[in-house]
């Protein structure tokens, strides 16, 4: 039996930069962590994985350098870990990312579920989980913060405004999970040292089943036309002055305004 | 082999618009998003259609066309009383591939979120999370979907040139709800459920949670509190002038990160996206995370001691000082006056 994660590289700020004149991230400096949403999707396969055994699989697809988040799922605790890495997958949306990781993850078939975080911190979109279910054929339960799984089949809360929608399914299956649903566990200094000594496979497309149509930026519908600095200057009045003053205006303001 | 592109642009018409219900209600996100559905058709001299899909759905198909579409699709059965991925994803799936839309818009709830992607990926298309702004390019008729990303502090205009429909999900206030207008006309068509092979999953029930819910996206006034307020004695003084003005209270990520308050008062990036026609923000810094889930405000007002704080560069109304001199004047004069 396996549990699968799913591992994305992320930067560690959220303060990134733009280069002036082409506009594109400056993405080089900016040190990486693994998504911290991701942290919490292992910590639910170690779960599973005492309650129920099996092996516990690390997949990322991303540069090279993605290897250290990878190391460091190996560090927490997981068995395997897997890099998709080749300069075809370069300029991948959504789409392309969930097809690319299906590919891999077929070719780990059998596997009970598969997790993934909620949402990655820098790209932000919460999509990779649902469309990676879809390409894979399975069933998706998003945005859960509990899971149990009997027998063959899994039961999950959903997060929803003012409460959970309980859902039921059949293995195989996929999830993404928030940050209530457990707490990470850190690694340990001799989890650390193993870490260092394994061995991360790196697969390129060659070693997966996909089209060239489909990955990278040939298989991404969706293209980034401009990205820019957001603006949400008003030019207002700014006053200073005593406390009296300054709430006696506030409270002409308001009467403007039609609230008082 | 991968099958060959849904639909070229050019066959591609209609601005498509799922109708989510809670409660027996179209959710005011999908009402809003008929509202800049409109917008687009119209500048592409085409129909809006809502995609109605639940239980009990009387009298809903008749609102959505009141607030912008030109028809409905209604899928009406009780094994769609809960939202369930597979039945709702073959169902828009299904209406995609007959009637080639050009676009379809999603709010970005739970729910909203769970479904775009799926129907995207089985479509073959793309998908552009979070959009702020949804606009139609002239030169090309494509639509430019511009988003945040990187928590707020940087934005992308992305579009789906080849590939259609074009796919976005929209959070809740970040688009004015248009006015209803029930003289409007428009053709309301039923539809079969789909077939019980697409469902994924079975829904064992909805748990509503003990907290009380905040509804900060439907608030028109909110008074909201920073890590300046100093404390939950901060909080109460603004929940009383929240009160005093029919408002609600709301809160930066400084007091959650704080434990004064929980987190579904948060405004921002990572909290609600909020429209009121007033916002006060007391003792909020303005960071970028902050702004992005208030500048559909009509009115900002700020109170902040630091006359660099960056929320003055987005406010209509600044006032340097000291929240805890400046609010309880200013609810004495409020309630006074309501004597
Ligand atoms: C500014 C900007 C805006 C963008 N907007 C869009 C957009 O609107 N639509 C679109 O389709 N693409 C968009 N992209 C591209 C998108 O960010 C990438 O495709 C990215 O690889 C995956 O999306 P995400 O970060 O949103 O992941 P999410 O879908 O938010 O991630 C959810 C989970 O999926 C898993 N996961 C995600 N990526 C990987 C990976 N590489 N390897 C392993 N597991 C992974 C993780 O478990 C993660 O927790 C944008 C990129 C940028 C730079
Ligand atoms: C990925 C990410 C997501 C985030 N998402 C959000 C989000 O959704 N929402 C959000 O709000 N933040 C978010 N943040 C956090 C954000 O960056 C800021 O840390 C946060 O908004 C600061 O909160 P604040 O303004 O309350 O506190 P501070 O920045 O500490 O500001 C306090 C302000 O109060 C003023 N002040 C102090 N005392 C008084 C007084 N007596 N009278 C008047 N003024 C006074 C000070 O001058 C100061 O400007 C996010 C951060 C990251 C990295």
């Amino acid at each position: 039996m396996k549990w699968i994660v799913c591992i994305k590289q992320v930067p560690n700020t959220s303060d990134i930069k733009l280069d002036r004149q082409t506009n594109n991230l400056l993405r080089e400096g900016v040190p990486s962590i693994m998504n911290p949403y991701d942290l919490h999707a292992l910590e639910t396969a170690f779960d599973l994985q005492e309650k129920f055994g099996g092996r516990v699989v690390a997949i990322s697809m991303g540069p090279p350098s993605a290897e250290e988040c990878l190391r460091d799922a190996l560090a927490m605790g997981a068995d395997e870990a897997i890099l998709l890495s080749d300069p075809a997958f370069r300029g991948s949306d959504t789409l392309a990312t969930s097809y690319t990781l299906a590919a891999a993850i077929r070719q780990l078939q059998p596997f009970a579920l598969v997790i993934c975080g909620k949402q990655a911190v820098d790209g932000d979109t919460a999509q990779v989980g649902p469309e990676l279910a879809e390409w894979l054929g399975i069933p998706q339960l998003t945005g859960v913060d509990r899971v149990i799984i009997e027998g063959n089949d899994i039961r999950a809360w959903r997060e929803q405004e003012g409460g959970h929608l309980e859902v039921h399914a059949s293995l195989p299956a996929l999830v993404t999970v928030t940050k209530n649903i457990n707490e990470p566990r850190l690694p340990t200094i001799k989890g650390r040292m193993a870490a260092n000594r394994a061995h991360v496979t790196v697969w390129t497309k060659n070693d997966i089943m996909v089209y060239r149509e489909r990955v990278g930026l040939a298989g991404s519908p969706t293209q980034v036309r401009r990205i820019f600095y957001p603006d949400h200057s008003r030019r207002g009045q700014i006053r200073q002055g005593g406390p009296q003053d300054l709430s006696d205006w506030l409270f002409s303001i308001l009467t403007e305004q039609g609230v008082s | 082999r991968p099958e060959t592109k849904a639909k070229v642009a050019s066959e591609a018409e209609d601005v498509w618009v799922w109708l989510e219900i809670s409660d027996n209600q179209i959710k005011q996100v999908s009402l809003e998003l008929l509202g800049i559905a409109r917008e687009l058709a119209d500048t592409r001299k085409e129909n809006v259609a809502g995609i109605l899909i639940g239980d009990e759905l009387e009298g809903l198909a008749e609102i959505a066309i009141a607030h912008g579409a030109d028809k409905v699709w209604r899928i009406s059965s009780r094994e769609l009383k809960y939202y369930e991925t597979g039945l709702y994803t073959a169902a828009v799936v299904e209406l995609a591939k007959r009637y080639h839309p050009s676009v379809i818009l999603f709010g970005a709830t739970y729910n909203g979120r769970d479904l775009a992607p799926r129907v995207a990926a089985r479509l073959r298309t793309g998908l552009t999370a979070d959009c702020t702004g949804l606009a139609i390019e002239p030169s090309t008729g494509h639509l430019l979907q511009t988003r945040p990303a990187f928590g707020g502090n940087i934005m992308a205009t992305i579009l789906t040139p080849n590939h259609r429909p074009q796919l976005a999900t929209v959070r809740s206030g970040v688009i004015k709800k248009p006015s209803a207008d029930y003289s409007r006309a428009g053709e309301i068509i039923d539809l079969p459920c789909p077939e019980p092979r697409f469902r994924l999953s079975n829904i064992l029930g909805f748990i509503p949670s003990s907290k009380p819910v905040v509804r900060l996206e439907e608030a028109d006034i909110i008074v909201a509190g920073g890590r300046g307020v100093g404390g939950s004695k901060g909080l109460k003084l603004l929940e009383q002038l929240a009160q005093v003005l029919g408002g609600q209270l709301a809160v930066s990520r400084g007091p959650v990160d704080e434990g004064w308050i929980s987190s579904e008062y948060q405004v921002g990036q990572t909290g609600k996206i909020v429209a009121p026609r007033l916002y006060i923000a007391c003792g909020i810094s303005g960071t970028v995370q902050h702004l992005v889930g208030i500048q559909s405000a009509s009115t900002i007002v700020a109170i902040n001691k630091d006359p660099r704080a960056p929320i003055f560069k987005v406010a209509d109304y600044g006032l340097v000082g000291d929240l805890f001199e400046i609010v309880p004047r200013l609810i004495n004069k409020l309630s006074n006056l309501e004597v």
